[in-house]
């Protein structure tokens, strides 16, 4: 350790070995190939695939303006009004007010212990156990009243069904994420003045956005497969619903009209997760100390200006 | 209420409990206009939680404190103290300037927009004159070249510097520092100390709680050298350095110095 050379650096030649060779790479490879081609073969050539009838239905108009809107309207507004009120439950879950922790710790335990098929046929029977909605004062006078039984709303139960469960789940997301933020974060911008709404909305959220993210994107996936559970309510018009039960049904043809759907389920999911990666990578600014490939350039041109005699030192 | 004679900081029996632990007991002390108080002890002795409690980050539980010739964290009505609301203790703490041991800069958000975040959304500045204020306060604490980085891609010390320079966007009339070199490497604890020293010959205002004996000896009016939640011993920091009265104090420089 006596002996430090500390003449200045020679530059030797960058290292150029051979390659490790991966041979199984190559044969886990052909045998999955193999595999994939039999069953694609099969199922090109397996009359019950009926591939002509999924071509037909494909792009039917009822398919998609009826069974593709409804789905993605279900989708949207129930994990809209999910994300909502989990943001709710999160800050009542996190509150000191020991009402508010209770309260969501309660509705947290119902709405994640029962399944949320039971849940959507319970909402359906909503009209059957509360037929009239009144406003007044209990056991006095009535100041408005409304019949639920007059009116027909599959498609409103349908979202608040799915809304109420997936706030359970939202809430708990939204909670960690809230609890990820350092206390520092908190403690520097109540120093600076802010409220504590503003510390929630400008230094909090932002940065719990990064933990948060990524799960809701599955949530919201997974809230697009389980709109097809809406039968229950009963709601019949999604996708699930307008393939497989009424055009199957009309011309028994369960298995094509089945592709159709898991088509336009699996379409839909690919847009998703594309928008999900622009969306991770937006709240993630700032979370790494890895500089871009431009930042970069402009490093290793100010070092070579630095290294050229009467170069200046760095730049800070 | 605050004329030229109201001394910035008044401190009078100040205690803090935290549950049946008592941390302060019975802190008195005063900070003038343009004054630098250094604060120094060993950890536990209470001189963060005191530096806190100025701005109200803790509550006090005993005792009276006033920044400006104003009470801190409640309101006197007659005979009786009443909780001030979380708003009102905003709005105190707006004129008080904060720099952590651990920087606490918005990762989220650049240098200059960690900057300009307070003076646009507490104080409602127009952002152009934010962002012109931002880049004379980046200017003064010499990063006007790292305006667009991220935290992440700052030394601890250039972190620093934005946080006293965030800090000093809000145009406050005191600046709380607690410990703010302990957490940098050593190389990188002058270009902080150096930013101090010049806010402090400005005239600003200061309360350190810092384990720099030089830079207490330098810049600071007073010393006041804290154990077990007291005030063992202040007065002018070469006195109390170079000859301390108490044993706890000799006890303790002699570890340091």
């Amino acid at each position: 350790m006596s002996d430090v050379d500390t003449s200045p650096p020679a530059t030797p030649k960058a290292i150029d070995a051979v390659p490790l060779r991966h041979p199984w790479r190559w044969v886990a490879a052909v045998v999955i190939v193999v595999l994939v081609g039999l069953f694609l073969y099969g199922a090109a050539t397996n009359e019950a695939y009926k591939w002509h009838v999924f071509r037909q239905y494909l792009f039917n108009e009822r398919v998609l303006t009826v069974g593709l809107v409804n789905t993605l309207q279900l989708t949207i507004y129930s994990m809209i009004l999910a994300v909502i009120f989990g943001v709710i439950l999160a800050v009542m879950r996190l509150s000191p007010n020991p009402i508010f922790k209770a309260t969501a710790w309660v509705y947290l335990w119902i709405f994640r212990g029962t399944p949320i098929y039971v849940q959507l046929v319970f909402w359906g029977l909503i009209p059957v156990i509360y037929s009239k909605i009144q406003i007044g004062i209990p056991w006095g006078p009535t100041l408005w009243h409304f019949d639920l039984q007059a009116i027909s709303f599959p498609f409103i139960l349908a979202i608040l069904g799915l809304a109420l469960n997936e706030a359970a789940y939202m809430a708990e997301i939204i909670r960690a994420g809230i609890s990820s933020v350092p206390e520092g974060q908190t403690e520097a911008s109540i120093a600076l003045g802010m409220s504590w709404g503003m510390t929630m909305r400008r230094t909090v959220l932002p940065q719990a956005m990064r933990v948060i993210i990524p799960p809701t994107g599955n949530e919201v996936i997974s809230m697009l497969k389980t709109t097809s559970l809406v039968t229950a309510v009963p709601f019949t018009l999604d996708l699930f619903g307008i393939t497989s039960r009424e055009i199957a049904a009309r011309e028994f043809e369960p298995v094509p009209l089945l592709m159709v759907a898991s088509f336009w389920y699996l379409a839909i999911t690919s847009i998703a997760m594309v928008g999900q990666y622009y969306l991770e990578r937006y709240y993630s600014r700032g979370a790494s100390r890895k500089l871009t490939t431009r930042q970069l350039e402009a490093l290793a041109k100010a070092q070579t200006t630095a290294a050229a005699p009467g170069g200046g030192g760095e730049g800070s | 209420m605050s004329t030229a004679t109201t001394p910035m900081v008044k401190a009078e029996s100040v205690c803090k409990n935290f549950g049946a632990l008592q941390v302060l007991k019975g802190i008195t002390l005063e900070i003038g206009r343009g004054e630098v108080l250094c604060m120094v002890g060993p950890s536990g002795s209470g001189k963060s939680t005191f530096l806190r409690c100025i701005n109200h980050l803790e509550q006090i539980s005993a005792g009276r404190l006033y920044v400006d010739g104003e009470l801190i964290g409640y309101k006197e009505r007659g005979n009786k103290l009443h909780e001030m609301s979380p708003r009102e203790a905003a709005k105190q703490r707006r004129d008080i300037g904060m720099v952590f041991q651990h920087f606490n800069l918005f990762p989220h958000r650049t240098a200059l927009e960690n900057i300009i975040e307070a003076p646009i959304h507490v104080k409602g500045v127009k952002k152009d004159l934010a962002i012109e204020r931002a880049r004379d306060l980046l200017d003064q604490v010499g990063l006007s070249a790292k305006a667009d980085a991220y935290p992440a891609q700052l030394s601890g010390g250039q972190q620093q510097r934005v946080a006293i320079a965030r800090a000093l966007a809000m145009n406050p009339k005191l600046m709380l520092f607690d410990e703010p070199t302990s957490a940098l490497d050593p190389e990188l604890v002058g270009e902080v100390l150096e930013v101090m020293k010049k806010l402090a010959a400005e005239g600003m205002t200061m309360v350190v709680v810092t384990h720099e004996m030089g830079f207490a000896r330098e810049v600071a009016n007073h010393l006041v050298f804290m154990d077990g939640g007291v005030v063992v011993e202040s007065g002018p920091p070469r006195e109390v350095l170079s000859n301390p009265q108490h044993e706890r104090t000799k006890a303790f420089l002699s570890k340091v110095l």
